[in-house]
């Protein structure tokens, strides 16, 4: 029997993980990433809980948090080629264009 | 000992595919390390006796998420991070900022309380009728109208990808 500590090591570690990606990275590919890593890290969160609980909630609550990463990717994704098409560049310093 | 021994595998190989992927400096690279990282969280959640979800994980994650990421990554021509540094805060800021956040996690998610009411779904319940049944009765029942919800949500992404891709025809 793995206790749940160690679900919430992992999971935070992973959270962590993500965190210092979206901060320290400038491709804004490499933090959609970081931000998909957040997500599945709650969502380990969230089924380890849910069985610790003995709960189905938690592992209905991952579905959500599924269906609204996939609408965030495919949004995202969008924004980066529209972006891509006016602006030539990924890198999160050089989209300056409201910075005056 | 052999779930602790395999919960160890799957949490390792999950961190160093993480670190992989905020580390590399070709964006390709880091989407390909995310794929064993997302067949790792399924791996958890297979220990964690939710096999639908495991199942479901490949499925858009793997399958549906990270193609739509190699597609973008492989459709833009991204040369420029290699002749120019590739982080924009220095890894000396934000490495320790992490460690401290992960501490501050780990000593307050540890210490918290989370003996709540226990739910009507232990493991022998689910075993009598199958995981995914167990998630349809609560999902079709209490979370009906989220589920709905989520549905639109899905339907907005999908005209919203379209409406922002497409070229301008003037």
């Amino acid at each position: 029997m793995v206790p749940l500590n160690w679900y919430i090591a992992l999971s935070a570690a992973v959270f962590c993980i993500g965190v210092a990606g979206v901060l320290s990275r400038r491709n804004i590919i490499i933090i959609f990433l970081s931000i998909e890593l957040i997500l599945n890290s709650v969502n380990i969160l969230l089924v380890a809980y849910s069985h610790f609980l003995n709960s189905m909630r938690g592992q209905v609550f991952v579905f959500f948090i599924m269906a609204v990463a996939a609408a965030e990717a495919a949004i995202g994704l969008a924004i980066i080629i529209a972006l891509y098409r006016n602006k030539e560049t990924v890198l999160t310093d050089e989209i300056n264009l409201m910075k005056w | 000992m052999l779930l602790q021994t395999g919960f160890i595998y799957f949490a390792t190989v999950i961190v160093v595919c993480a670190l992989m992927v905020i580390t590399r400096k070709n964006p390709v690279h880091s989407v390909l390390f995310m794929l064993p990282l997302f067949f790792h969280v399924a791996g958890i959640f297979i220990m964690l006796n939710a096999e639908f979800v495991a199942a479901v994980q490949v499925l858009v994650y793997a399958g549906a998420i990270m193609v739509l990421f190699l597609f973008v990554v492989m459709l833009l021509n991204i040369q420029k991070e290699r002749v120019r540094p590739r982080v924009g805060l220095k890894w000396t800021f934000t490495a320790p900022l992490g460690l401290t956040l992960f501490g501050f996690l780990v000593a307050i998610l540890v210490r918290s309380q989370y003996n709540g009411t226990q739910g009507s779904f232990t493991i022998e319940a689910v075993k009598q009728i199958g995981n995914s049944q167990a998630i349809g009765q609560v999902l079709y029942t209490d979370f009906l109208f989220p589920f709905e919800v989520a549905s639109v949500i899905l339907l907005v992404a999908m005209v919203g990808a379209i409406v922002l891709a497409k070229k301008r025809l003037d």
